[in-house]
């Protein structure tokens, strides 16, 4: 298989990093090659964020090159300028609109439910190590509307 | 999926490696990037504290390790320069257990105030330097400096960069060893650094180093990636290696896993059994001018490739020598302080007031960014209060009394407290007032501990040194207030301040809200755990 890029991109606090942690373990998982690279430290002062995964075979480094992003999954609307450079013609852009905020019991979860969309279109990955990787992601309490979120993501991408 | 298989970030994986080599004291100061890696040794069972400042970490690291022990040490790049002191002599005295120096460089300066190149450090203090590429190597150089260190009596420098520190790859772990308790033995002549014995300590150093240079060549750690038989060779190190092989998959790679002393000889074969050799290295072209010195074809980088990080879109124009300006993404948002942020309220009024601000690291060293507009200088840690006192020695009376210090309650641990002694002892005409901004955690690196907060790394509590009975007893007047209370008056109340000449210092009590939250989560926690 072709390796796959996926590129998340929010504000600090959005859950961005959650986000990329979670597909890069549920990647993991399935048993491929697996890097994540992201840049925190000034995040939590509310500035843009972005992460990087890539999974498949033989990764080597851990930040997609320029253009070559299959996913720009995007936790707010403002960073898809900031994310452009990362982008082909061919990248599936993910926007926060696709996810109604009112669906979700906690607007919060925006991050799970995003990833419950993508998962849709990542076949390569089974849902059940998806939902692995959400349980070792959030403490117990959290759990339930995680679920909840990532279900009605799956729900809103009909592919 | 193998079990001893994770997928762990470089800090991460350094911190289980200190656990399977039996690490007795993990010890530093939190500095993005590094500050993870003792707080996951914590969280895995080792024993690890945070120090007031890096050169107290590396004083106590030195002391752990001349005892018999293994300890580590963590710290940021500029954290280096603190510490450049006692490790300078350390590579004198050598030490009897095992030292390994994790310095964090942050190349394109994610989170720092400068891109220095700490391995300029390793050819200076005479240390041995090993550089991963990821999070594998990470956890496998982590193990082999401890090794070296205690085969050849020498600290090790494990020298990480932001992108190796903080991106996740799949590490295999091995089993945890607890620590075996060190018995100490007295050897005056390795340990006391009299001119007498420090001579004959030098030239052991120097002879160490040559064996270090054989070792490293016969059996130190080099990866080799891409073709066999390719026409270009590239000399890579660290996660440079990983861009180069994906940027130039028809070029075979070589990456020293020890950097300093490099393997000469070996690198000279590869060099010698390829038609044209780069060299690709982020920062300073160190490993460049050091083969290029020993008379070795190849070549290095353009000056334009000594800023920021590199990736593989940079290499390939690297190699190319292509020096156009890369293309820049529309800005995203800066970071700002968070809404409710205490620090909020002292920055409206030091911009009401037209304060000249020397300022400090931490989170308030946002306070230059609009609105506020309130920060004239930064330098590094405690700088507010000692440049503060040259500017009021130099200027005019007029302008000299609108100096503040703004540092906050971390950083005054850590280097503001000399500063302080000196604005009473070489006090200035006019005085000075210094804003202690107590948000009680380091806020900036994610919510450490300190001496001011009263609890340990592991947030068991210890005593509290109190930065207001200190301030007090060198001889200041102190002013304890809530910032958020004086809301309306907090301006006039500094002017109030600045007006009576004397040296002051105004600590702005009131905990950042981020930590508050965790503060109570925790005790919650403990609480439960009681009643169960």
């Amino acid at each position: 298989m072709k390796n796959i890029n996926i590129v998340f991109a929010g504000l600090g606090g959005q859950g961005v990093l959650r986000a990329s942690d979670i597909t890069a373990e549920a990647a993991f998982l399935t048993g491929f090659d697996v890097k994540k690279a992201e840049v925190h430290g000034m995040s939590q002062r509310g500035g843009s964020v972005s992460s990087d995964v890539r999974f498949g075979e033989g990764i080597k480094s851990p930040m997609i090159p320029a253009g070559t992003a299959d996913f720009l999954v995007l936790l707010d609307a403002s960073q898809k300028d900031p994310n452009a450079l990362c982008c082909n013609e061919k990248t599936v852009v993910i926007e926060p609109e696709v996810i109604k905020i009112e669906s979700l019991p906690n607007p919060k979860g925006l991050n799970v439910a995003l990833l419950g969309y993508l998962s849709k279109m990542l076949p390569e990955i089974p849902e059940e190590n998806w939902q692995k990787a959400l349980e070792n992601n959030f403490p117990e309490k959290l759990r339930e509307s995680n679920t909840i979120a990532f279900e009605v993501g799956r729900k809103a991408n009909a592919r | 999926m193998d079990p001893m298989k994770k997928l762990l970030n470089g800090d991460e994986a350094i911190a289980h490696a200190a656990r399977v080599a039996g690490v007795n004291l993990g010890i530093g100061y939190p500095g993005t990037p590094s500050t993870e890696i003792l707080e996951t040794f914590s969280a895995l069972g080792g024993y690890a504290q945070w120090a007031p400042n890096e050169k107290v970490a590396a004083e106590v690291a030195i002391g752990a390790a001349l005892a018999g022990g293994k300890a580590v040490v963590t710290m940021k790049h500029v954290g280096m320069n603190v510490a450049a002191d006692p490790f300078f002599t350390a590579a004198y005295t050598g030490v009897k257990g095992s030292l390994v120096i994790c310095a964090a460089d942050d190349p394109g300066m994610a989170s720092s105030q400068n891109e220095q190149d700490s391995r300029r450090y390793a050819v200076a203090a005479g240390l041995p330097m090993l550089e991963p590429a990821d999070s594998q190597q990470c956890y496998d150089y982590f193990i082999l400096a401890t090794e070296l260190s205690k085969r050849f009596g020498t600290p090790v420098i494990l020298r990480l960069t932001t992108r190796v520190c903080h991106s996740k790859t799949i590490v295999s772990i091995g089993t945890f060893s607890e620590p075996e308790t060190p018995s100490y033995t007295k050897d005056a002549k390795s340990h006391v650094m009299v001119p007498a014995f420090a001579r004959l300590a030098h030239v052991r150093l120097r002879k160490r180093l040559k064996d270090l240079e054989e070792w490293n060549c016969e059996n130190g750690p080099c990866t080799f990636l891409g073709p066999e038989g390719a026409k270009s060779g590239v000399i890579a190190t660290g996660i440079s290696a990983m861009h180069a092989a994906e940027a130039l998959p028809e070029a075979r790679i070589m990456q020293p896993g020890m950097t300093y002393p490099l393997p000469l000889a070996k690198i000279k074969e590869f060099v010698n059994s390829h038609e044209d050799n780069l060299v690709v290295e982020e920062g300073d072209p160190i490993v460049v001018e050091t083969l290029l010195a020993n008379g070795m074809n190849v070549r290095g980088k353009k000056e334009a490739f000594r800023f920021g990080e590199l990736n593989v879109a940079r290499v390939k124009k690297l190699a190319a020598d292509d020096v156009t300006p890369d293309p820049a993404p529309a800005p995203g948002k800066p970071p700002q302080l968070c809404p409710g942020c205490p620090h909020r309220l002292t920055f409206q009024a030091l911009h009401d007031l037209g304060c000249t601000v020397c300022g400090d690291i931490g989170c308030y060293t946002l306070g230059v960014l609009p609105p506020y507009e309130a920060m004239d200088t930064c330098v590094c840690m405690g700088a507010s209060i000692s440049a503060a006192l040259g500017m009021r020695e130099v200027l005019p009376a007029e302008q000299a009394k609108r100096i503040v210090s703004v540092i906050g309650d971390s950083t005054f641990m850590h280097s503001g407290l000399t500063g302080l002694v000196d604005m009473v002892y070489n006090r200035p005409p006019h005085g000075h007032v210094v804003i202690l901004l107590d948000n009680s955690t380091t806020a900036m690196t994610g919510l450490q501990e300190h001496p001011g907060t009263g609890r340990r790394l592991d947030h068991t509590e210890t005593v509290r040194v109190d930065p207001a009975a200190v301030a007090r007893a060198i001889g200041v007047r102190v002013e304890e207030v809530d910032p958020l209370a004086m809301k309306d008056t907090l301006k006039d109340f500094i002017q109030e301040q600045l007006d009576k000449e004397d040296v002051c210092m105004i600590i702005m009590k009131r905990s950042c809200l981020l930590a508050l939250k965790h503060l109570k989560d925790r005790e919650k926690a403990q609480a439960e755990e009681k009643k169960n």
